[in-house]
């Protein structure tokens, strides 16, 4: 009796039938590029450490560990050390982060938590993402023209009133750390604020209705509610803004100083990875490439480990908001 | 009839081809010279070869404004005709280059300390002791007694002083630090001789990229002085500071005392002169000369041109030379310029 069912289906008359040999080649070639993809981004990861480490290796086994504790930077008495820059780089990327995390996500509750008319809020959105757009050195022109001269008078006052506080203990010249973070901040904003928009918008809209059905003002909904069952997303977001900051080299050039010193004044100048390397390669002879090198695997293990310590904090608020394992 | 009307068309379409590849030729017969190096003398030398490729019919001069270094670099490699750079070449670069080398200054330059003071005070007199102290970052206020010592009639601020300088590396920096080290023995001992140098760690030091970028941050910094080429001072209309020279009078940057400085140059064999710390009454104190790279063999015909070209440069070029904020070469050193550019073969 069960096999009548199926007779039909050898006899032809019906459109269900088993894959045809086109099926077979098209299904196996769909499988074989998608394959092939996701190897050779890996094959272009390894290739390019491969290629920076080779290129490296003498610096590293000259100079070691002391190229990642020292501080100075002097071609002509062959001595390189990027500690300053790697504390220039940190420091400015987590300043940025938390001006440009704060922002970002509180741009991204404004537009998605119906604060706005719908068609308002696609027109912010739009405004927000043009942001993202501007080329860096028009950002970096910005900072130098507008952003330094703002802060200026503000920056002085702390220091002459607040000067025993380690943050405001120099006074501001120009170029510095506080203005390189804040114009890195409006950089990553707009990667936040879209982040984490899709993330909140992902919500399922059941989760909200509950909220309020027990009672939650609209603040409680948003800040007990909705961020915790976004928040996986909302640090994806921060990560990618992180690893943004972390290479952001133009705007950072003409803004920090490009100073090799460790100072935790916000107001005086500093050094990035990024910036020593763009600053300092075209006219680099045979030795100083090596050691710029050897600063490109820093930069390039700071980033892993970033990248690696929020995959962890993401998978964590995963686990302990959202009830996933 | 249609038929007949088609194979014409198609003949005529064919002769149109012909026609267009042997035109491809003739056109390629247009000499391509490709250079790349020091972006300093880059304006001017922008300016020659656009007039020079103008005025002649089948050269095209290209220059790439790429760094001094990289400049050299390429013409080690062979992938240019020839290359400039603000610091010549060290034996040990001649020594990669199979093809022989020949160096010839084709223009040189000053350069400045521009400053940016409130009130705009103009010739502000810096003794030769003091400015090498203030980028030593010993002098950090602008009214130190020892400048004030040397401006009686200036009132200088009770400020800061922001020294700004090169944050990429750059033949500019490497002439500065050249005469410096002329000047001063404690800098000679200290930051020393180069491209780039480690200045003074002080949250007082900043440093931008590129002689825009810095004369951008001195512009835009109250209390800032820092050294850039006299041309884009001139551009930017930036005040410069009074040096003191070797014989004890205090100069202001221009030709006439750009020449004075030259004029000082002892003229050596294979042309790499410096012009460290000159001496003469009327000469400002630092400038430099700048090369263009030579390959001593190569395809007679490129050979021709190149020469050609320095001729040109030697000549025509000299008189823009002085509007552009360059200093145009002495009667001397062209002489001997043009005759050791007859080694191009």
């Amino acid at each position: 009796m069960a096999l009548k069912a199926f007779e039909g289906i050898y006899a032809g008359h019906s459109i269900s039938g088993p894959p045809s040999t086109g099926d077979y080649l098209w299904d196996r070639g769909f499988r074989f590029v998608a394959w092939a993809g996701a190897w050779i981004i890996l094959a272009l990861v390894a290739y390019i450490l491969w290629k920076i480490g080779g290129q490296a290796l003498p610096a590293i086994t000259k100079y070691g560990l002391s190229f990642v504790t020292s501080s100075t930077w002097d071609v002509n008495k062959e001595q390189f050390g990027v500690l300053p820059e790697i504390w220039g780089t940190l420091y400015s990327s987590i300043l940025s982060l938390i001006i440009g995390g704060f922002f970002g996500v509180t741009i991204a509750i404004f537009l998605t938590q119906d604060f706005l008319a719908p068609r308002l809020a696609a027109i912010f959105r739009t405004i927000v993402d043009l942001l993202a757009a501007i080329p860096s050195v028009v950002y970096g022109l910005w900072g130098i023209y507008v952003v330094i001269p703002t802060l200026r008078p503000l920056a002085n006052w702390l220091n002459s009133e607040l000067g025993w506080i380690p943050f405001f203990g120099t006074s501001l010249c120009g170029p510095g750390m506080l203005p390189a973070a804040i114009v890195l901040a409006i950089m990553i904003l707009p990667t936040i604020a879209a982040v984490s928009q899709d993330a909140l918008r992902r919500v399922p809209y059941k989760v909200k209705e509950a909220a309020y059905g027990m009672g939650a003002t609209r603040c409680e909904a948003i800040f007990r509610v909705m961020l915790p069952s976004a928040s996986s997303g909302i640090f994806g977001a921060m990560v990618l803004g992180f690893g943004r900051a972390l290479g952001e080299t133009m705007a950072l050039a003409m803004l920090i100083g490009n100073a090799n010193q460790i100072s935790l004044s916000l107001f005086s100048p500093a050094n990035t990875l990024a910036s020593l390397l763009a600053s300092n390669f075209p006219e680099a002879g045979q030795i100083e490439i090596e050691a710029l090198m050897y600063a490109a695997m820093a930069l390039l293990a700071i980033t892993m480990i970033v990248n690696t310590i929020g995959l962890y904090i993401m998978n964590l608020s995963a686990r302990r908001f959202e009830g996933k394992k | 009839m249609k038929n007949s009307a088609f194979i014409k068309a198609a003949f005529v379409f064919v002769l149109l081809i012909a026609a267009a590849i042997s035109l491809a030729p003739a056109r390629a017969e247009n000499m391509r010279l490709i250079g790349s190096g020091a972006s300093f003398p880059f304006p001017i030398y922008a300016t020659w070869f656009k007039q020079y490729s103008g005025s002649r019919e089948g050269v095209i001069v290209d220059y790439q404004a790429k760094g001094s270094g990289a400049g050299i670099q390429d013409f080690i490699n062979g992938t240019v005709d020839f290359a400039a750079s603000d610091a010549a070449m060290s034996d040990e670069e001649i020594a990669k280059v199979e093809k022989g080398v020949v160096l010839l200054p084709m223009t040189a330059g000053e350069i400045v300390l521009a400053y940016n003071l409130p009130g705009d005070p103009q010739g502000l007199k810096l003794p030769r002791d003091v400015y090498p102290d203030i980028l030593l970052g010993k002098i950090t206020k602008w009214n130190d007694p020892r400048i004030a010592q040397a401006n009686p009639d200036l009132s200088l601020p009770d400020m800061p002083i922001t020294v700004v300088s090169r944050a990429d590396s750059s033949g500019t920096t490497y002439v500065f630090s050249r005469h410096l080290s002329a000047v001063s023995e404690e800098w000679k001992n200290g930051p020393g001789t180069g491209k780039t140098v480690q200045w003074p760690r002080s949250d007082k030091f900043v440093a931008a990229p590129k002689n825009d970028g810095v004369t951008a941050t001195i512009k835009q910094t109250p209390g800032a002085i820092g050294y850039i080429e006299y041309s884009y001072a001139k551009l930017t209309k930036m005040n410069t500071a009074l040096l003191q020279n070797k014989a004890g009078n205090f100069v202001a940057v221009g030709g006439e005392t750009g020449k004075a400085a030259l004029a000082n140059a002892q003229l050596s064999e294979d042309l790499r002169m410096w012009v460290d710390d000159p001496d003469g009454e009327n000469s400002y104190p630092i400038a430099s000369f700048t090369w263009m790279l030579f390959y001593k063999k190569q395809d007679p015909k490129k050979a021709e041109a190149l020469r050609d070209v320095v001729q040109y440069c030697l000549t025509e070029g000299q008189k823009i030379a002085d509007q552009m904020g360059y200093i145009p070469l002495p009667e001397n050193v062209v002489e001997k310029v043009q005759v050791a550019a007859q080694q191009i073969q």
